[in-house]
């Protein structure tokens, strides 16, 4: 030691000369944050000593920990992996609760749209057969289950009880090779008997020829056969073969289409009319327009027009629609009749509001055909629903509808762009509700209670 | 042992180096001066600004002494004494003069650093390291941000080697002649 310093005597003194006057300018200089330097320096210097003994102090207590004492996280791990099981069997149990909550609502709201009166069900096995489509459920005699009663889903029928025992019913579903069940097709209203053929589509048979069935075309139930009430989907129509006597029509039942776990068994029968659209166009209810809006808007059209009678409130679309609606009633003119080529009505001539008076067109213009304006305000006829108080025409729907004094009830849209051509038709079960029909008493009532229907008689 | 000026540079080796010595109140009363002049002439003549005496102080006793540890010595007594006489940190200077000590300490011991032309180079050179280390120290160590403008110190070292050149000659009369 004593040979080194004296060899590199003059380079040690120079570093200790030069280290004592960086020292003291450490201690006195200040950083920008108000910190000595000598202070930096020192930290500076510590904390990566200080770190590396903490990295050498953990790393030790970690090699301890993860290997030393190993079994432990071996136990542990075994701890784990029996929980996760755990948790993933209560996932599935919630999420099938969830479903069945789903389920349970959605025929809840098919038992508040539908009159006939219903049980809740839940299908709880199956049948030994190996042809056979009979499933059992959980209702039976001592809830007023019958042989011969209907079963279906919101999305259609499914079958009918075939025995009734006191805790639980056979059900034959529409696929099981003798099922049968009376249908009607949507647009052509021709009647069949539909037919399990133990495969998944069904056959509808006694169908002539004569009658014009397509592809996508939905059948209902006809009602004829005393055991499903008019008016509940059926299936769609997969394809339509030419044969003698009878047509071949292939349907694809739509009420098992998303599972079946619950069903509705009806209690008592209520005949319903065949919608109108298909179950997957169905009516779209459209709210009222706010009250501030109306107000003002009426007042100035009924002081425009004459007699001072409001015009008819709704969306900008229903005016449209029924200023040409009156175009065309005060043309003697009716949308979508005629062959291709027909005469227009003459559209240069519009009111600027529903329910003005159109001017009296001018001789040699068709004014043979002219027609009186219909009344201002009187509703053009341009909804889907019939007006309230005018029994259903067709005689298929039950008169349900109460008398609505107020005009500006809401609106129902359809997609058929002619407003005429649904007047008068037997309004749908969504249109009804919007009509103000009585709601179904059993509403609010949890799945599986028994609701009452209406007052208002089936009509065949 | 005598040399002429225009022979020889080098020296072939330590011995034929001559180590100066100086009365102890030169050693005092030199620096001491040069340190005063620093402070009070630019007072009058902003010009002498420019000047940096104890560095033309410490060289001249660094390279004479041919001591290392003298050098660094009286480089640290000098700068340290600057310090305290400026705004400066303490230290400042004094590090900056005490390299420069021994660095010219170090250059004494191999030149003849009599020959004036050698003089004029080792004070140009040294006020360049000199005001080199400076301004390094002042940015790495105080984070202050100072102008290193190299023509006017390019300048500043011939002005000083001028002038070292002829300090130098009035001090060798101060030498204690063997």
């Amino acid at each position: 030691m004593e040979t080194f310093l004296n060899r590199y005597r003059n380079i040690t003194v120079l570093l200790l000369v030069i280290f004592a006057q960086l020292m003291l300018l450490a201690v006195q200089v200040k950083n920008d944050q108000d910190v000595r330097i000598i202070r930096v320096w020192a930290v500076t210097t510590v904390t990566p000593v200080a770190r590396i003994i903490e990295w050498f102090r953990g790393g030790s207590i970690g090699f301890v920990r993860n290997y030393i004492l190993m079994h432990d996280a071996s136990e542990e791990n075994k701890k784990l992996r029996d929980e996760v099981g755990r948790l993933r069997l209560q996932v599935n149990f919630l999420q099938n609760e969830l479903s069945t909550a789903d389920r349970a609502k959605a025929l809840q709201l098919f038992q508040q749209h539908t009159q006939s009166k219903m049980l809740a069900a839940n299908v709880i096995g199956t049948d030994a057969g190996s042809n056979s489509k009979v499933v059992l459920v959980n209702r039976g005699s001592a809830e007023g289950v019958m042989r011969g009663m209907a079963v279906v889903t919101p999305d259609g029928i499914v079958g009918k009880v075939i025995a009734s025992y006191p805790t639980a019913a056979q059900v034959m579903l529409v696929t099981d090779p003798d099922f049968a069940a009376g249908v009607v097709s949507q647009k052509s209203e021709a009647r069949g008997t539909l037919k399990g053929q133990g495969k998944p589509l069904c056959k509808v048979d006694y169908v002539p020829i004569g009658e014009k069935v397509e592809a996508g075309e939905w059948f209902y139930t006809s009602g004829d056969d005393r055991i499903f009430p008019r008016g509940f989907a059926v299936g769609v129509v997969k394809s339509v073969q030419p044969s003698q006597p009878f047509q071949e029509i292939w349907v694809e039942p739509s009420g098992m289409k998303h599972g079946l776990e619950d069903v509705l068994i009806i209690l008592e029968a209520v005949h319903e009319a065949v919608p109108t659209t298909p179950p997957v166009n169905q009516p779209v209810y459209i709210a009222p327009a706010p009250p501030q809006q109306q107000t003002p808007v009426n007042q100035a059209d009924g002081a425009a027009q004459p007699g001072g009678q409001a015009a008819p409130a709704g969306t900008e679309a229903d005016k449209l629609r029924q200023i040409y609606q009156s175009v065309g009633e005060a043309q003697n003119h009716t949308y979508g009749s005629g062959p291709p080529g027909t005469k227009p009505p003459d559209f240069t001539r519009l009111p600027s509001q529903p329910g003005q008076t159109i001017p009296q067109q001018p001789a040699g213009r068709g004014a043979a055909n002219a027609a009186p304006a219909p009344a201002a305000g009187a509703p053009a006829g341009g909804r889907a629903v019939p007006n309230t108080a005018t029994p259903p025409t067709g005689g298929r729907a039950p008169a349900t509808a109460t008398p609505n004094p107020n005009a500006a009830r809401p609106p129902v849209a359809t997609t058929n762009p002619n407003g005429a051509a649904t007047e008068g038709a037997p309004p749908s079960r969504l249109s009804r509700q919007a009509e103000g029909a009585p709601a179904n008493p059993g509403a609010n009532k949890p799945a599986g209670t028994v609701v009452k229907p209406p007052a208002a008689p089936a009509k065949q | 042992m005598s040399y002429s000026s225009s022979d020889r540079i080098l020296l072939s080796s330590q011995r034929e180096g001559q180590v100066s010595r100086f009365r102890a109140w030169v050693l005092v009363v030199v620096p001491l001066f040069a340190i005063l002049f620093q402070i009070y002439v630019p007072l009058f003549f902003s010009f002498a600004k420019v000047l940096d005496m104890p560095l033309l102080v410490v060289v001249y006793f660094a390279v004479m002494r041919r001591s290392q540890i003298q050098g660094l010595m009286i480089g640290a007594v000098v700068g340290l004494a600057q310090d305290s006489l400026s705004k400066n940190w303490l230290g400042l200077f004094g590090i900056v003069d005490t390299l420069v000590g021994y660095f010219a300490a170090s250059i004494g011991l191999r030149l003849d650093v009599e020959h004036p032309m050698l003089r004029l180079l080792l004070c140009f050179f040294f006020y360049l390291f000199h005001e080199t280390v400076y301004w390094v120290l002042k940015r790495a160590l105080l984070g202050q941000l100072v102008a290193f403008d190299w023509t006017h110190m390019l300048i500043q070292g011939v002005f000083n080697a001028i002038v070292g050149v002829s300090l130098y000659h009035f001090l060798d009369r101060l030498r204690e002649m063997a």
